[in-house]
């Protein structure tokens, strides 16, 4: 069965690296839905956030050729329901007309969102969350007619 | 600390890891590496093409065990490299090849001679290392072969820009390097060497299964005790074969598209399969599905992402065959009280065998000229003799035909499947064995590919023997037109081949024409005793073809056993 699998990576932080984690997904044609990479507290290190789509046996191979790059550290599988995993999405919509201002005003403070940006015709806005909850806040736009979206693919932590 | 310029440290680094030679050519961006070879009493062969100079190197691991080194300058020199880097990367063999780099300031400006040969290489290589600083370039070349030779060993690139080499530094040696994220796994785990044995000792008809990491980590004599204390018999993969001596009562020889009709058939009725260093590869196993499905499984490989990447297996044992191994036999050995001599799976492996032998389509095959070459090379080559193999109907011919009974005395490209490995590989292994005859058993057109090596074995003095089955065509392909495409030979017939005997005058070798099986045994032995290197060149019917053979796809079940099925 395919679904989505989080994996939590700590790797080198030095050139190339996610070059050589991209490279080995591409050539053996794992189905990557987002990479993020951030240093973390040590020094050197960078966390790098895998979602992935598959089967079970497909994951483990993908875990496995991961382990295998001599650039990648550890590698912890996120269980949704243990972590905490969240994206951000920037969303710059069409607001020429105070009624769709004030609208939009409603579902940003609904779904805790920031207006972080207003043009003439035009209101970009930050919304944190689970995808679900940003797929769902998207849907919503849409009717105000979506201009430009940028997401940066999920991030997360293990809880506790 | 010592000062010295960036390639002198290149240098000093190769001679601490004992390298006493390297393969290569020179170019703009590795002079200053070519400068501090001069004077270093390391031996320098000067190649004639880098695909060669990787073969080289990776002949010279294959057969000595140690790291091989080729050299080759950026751009152009690099690219060529490739194909030689992809073949030992698809054997695991550990070389260290080391490209000059433009100097860092034209990186990316695409300039005369600049590639990115990181990023080509990233995908066919273990790992890369391109020292941007003077001072990195001790621990780069000591981690390079850290890498190189241990866990699952492969290749490794060092790109060194040239004014990285140029510069000078206060270099300092390390003797030990770590590096955190590589820790092979060498002890299995305790737990699943129990579980294995137990396995092996239910099993009722247990067969072993050596591929090239029997070889690699040198498990030759824990993989034989153990097949002799259970009394099953040992198939191998291609790559394998010299894992378990050939002339054994209980090898039964490689698996797969063009293994042995016998292996192929037992390995199918196992109900316990102990496989060893191999990666199920299609080509051993036909179809996965169909391979051994009743079989339980158990799996040993130092490479944790090879368990399960093709077949499930039922026992996944991770770690060094030759540890893993002994471990396995020396439980195995308090448990056995009785060792059987005689088992009813003894009898059934005898039955296939003597059916096998009876079988008159196979009787035929060993009228085939190129049949009884491959023979009288097994019966003239000492015991220690190296043979080396291109790509095509010859090399398959060998995998049934030749007997490989001493372990890195069989050099093939099987994962890669590379015409023109042969020849180069042969002139390494020659390098690091010189009291051992070696010989490349050659198609002439594999032995086009790469002949201009000749020049480097007359220079060199190295004298391998070369014994072209010369049948005018990429004889391989050409059966494959017969079988699959009702004879429209589509591009695979030579229209012109060279004389390779004046070929081989030409270059101050000997070249001898060899037309009958006599003429051959003479030439052979004149070449085991010439201090020049040999090329033998012996006319073959191009018809004569490949048996048995398992068509792609399918199971090992479908055995062909001659063209009409």
């Amino acid at each position: 069965m395919s679904e989505s699998y989080i994996l939590s990576t700590i790797v080198e932080n030095k050139p190339g690296v996610l070059f050589k984690a991209s490279n080995m997904f591409r050539r053996r044609g794992f189905n990557i839905e987002s990479i993020t990479v951030g240093p973390i507290e040590q020094p050197g290190l960078s966390k790098m956030t895998i979602v992935v789509n598959g089967d079970e046996s497909t994951v483990e191979q993908l875990v496995k050729q991961l382990a295998k790059l001599i650039d990648v550290i550890k590698i912890v599988r996120l269980e949704a329901k243990n972590s905490v995993v969240r994206e951000l999405a920037l969303i710059k919509v069409n607001a020429s007309d105070q009624k769709a201002r004030a609208d939009l005003m409603n579902y940003v403070q609904i779904f805790r969102g920031k207006v972080v940006d207003v043009g003439e015709e035009t209101m970009t806005i930050e919304v944190t969350g689970a995808p679900d909850k940003i797929d769902a806040f998207i849907k919503i736009l849409t009717s105000f007619g979506i201009r430009d979206i940028s997401r940066t693919g999920i991030t997360a932590i293990a809880r506790g | 600390m010592v000062e010295m310029i960036g390639a002198e440290a290149v240098i000093e680094a190769l001679k601490r890891e004992n390298v006493s030679v390297v393969f290569g050519i020179p170019g703009g961006a590795n002079l200053p590496i070519y400068d501090a070879l001069y004077s270093s009493g390391i031996r320098s062969i000067l190649c004639r093409h880098e695909q060669s100079a990787a073969h080289m190197a990776d002949g010279y691991a294959r057969a000595s065990g140690k790291v091989g080194v080729c050299m080759a300058t950026s751009g152009p020199g690099a690219t060529n490299l490739v194909t030689g880097i992809a073949t030992a990367y698809m054997d695991s063999s550990p070389i260290v090849a080391i490209t000059g780099q433009v100097p860092r300031a034209m990186i990316g400006k695409d300039a005369f001679q600049e590639v990115d040969i990181i990023g080509i290489t990233t995908a066919i290589t273990k790992y890369t290392f391109q020292p941007m600083r003077a001072e990195e370039i001790p621990s780069d070349i000591k981690k390079a072969f850290y890498i190189a030779s241990t866990g699952r060993p492969g290749p490794v690139l060092v790109d060194i820009p040239k004014d990285v080499q140029q510069e000078k530094a206060n270099m300092i040696f390390p003797d030990k390097v770590t590096i955190r994220g590589y820790r092979p796994v060498v002890t299995p785990h305790p737990l699943q060497v129990e579980k294995a044995v137990d396995l092996l000792l239910s099993a009722e008809r247990p067969v072993l299964w050596g591929g090239g990491g029997v070889n690699l980590s040198n498990a030759h004599e824990p993989f034989r005790k153990i097949a002799e204390l259970l009394m099953a018999p040992v198939v191998t993969t291609l790559i394998g074969k010299g894992a378990f001596p050939e002339n054994h009562p209980l090898a039964l020889g490689p698996i797969g598209m063009h293994g042995t009709a016998e292996a192929n058939r037992i390995v199918l009725e196992t109900d316990c399969l102990l496989s060893v260093g191999v990666r199920f590869s299609d080509r051993s196993t036909g179809r996965f599905d169909a391979f051994c499905p009743d079989a339980k499984i158990i799996h040993i490989d130092i490479d944790p992402s090879e368990i399960g990447k093709n077949k499930r297996v039922h026992l996944p044992i991770v770690g060094d065959a030759k540890v893993t191994l002994e471990q396995i036999y020396e439980r195995l050995k308090s448990k056995i009280v009785e060792q059987r001599n005689d088992s009813p799976w003894l009898r059934r492996v005898e039955e296939v065998r003597e059916e096998v032998r009876r079988n008159a389509k196979l009787d035929g095959s060993n009228r085939l000229m190129s049949v009884q070459i491959i023979k009288k090379i097994r019966q003239l080559l000492p015991p220690e003799g190296i043979l080396a193999t291109e790509v095509g109907k010859h090399q398959m011919f060998a995998e049934i035909h030749y007997k490989v009974v001493r372990p890195r005395t069989w050099i093939t490209s099987t994962g890669l499947g590379t015409m023109g490995f042969g020849f180069p590989a042969s002139i390494g292994a020659k390098v690091a064995k010189p009291d051992v005859p070696v010989v490349d058993l050659a198609g002439d057109g594999s032995f086009c590919m790469t002949e201009n090596s000749l020049a480097v074995c007359v220079e060199e003095g190295i004298p391998v023997i070369v014994v072209i089955m010369d049948n005018r065509s990429l004889g391989m392909v050409e059966q494959w037109q017969r079988i699959f495409y009702n004879r429209r030979y589509s591009s695979v017939k030579f229209g012109s081949t060279p004389d390779f005997v004046r070929l081989a005058e030409s270059y101050g070798a000997v070249g001898i024409r060899a037309h009958t099986l006599e003429e051959f045994e003479k030439a052979f032995n004149h070449a085991l005793l010439s201090e020049v290197a040999t090329v033998i060149d012996v006319p073959i019917d191009p018809e004569e073809d490949v048996y048995p053979f398992v068509p792609p796809g399918a199971g090992l079940k479908d055995i062909l056993y001659g063209p009409n099925g």
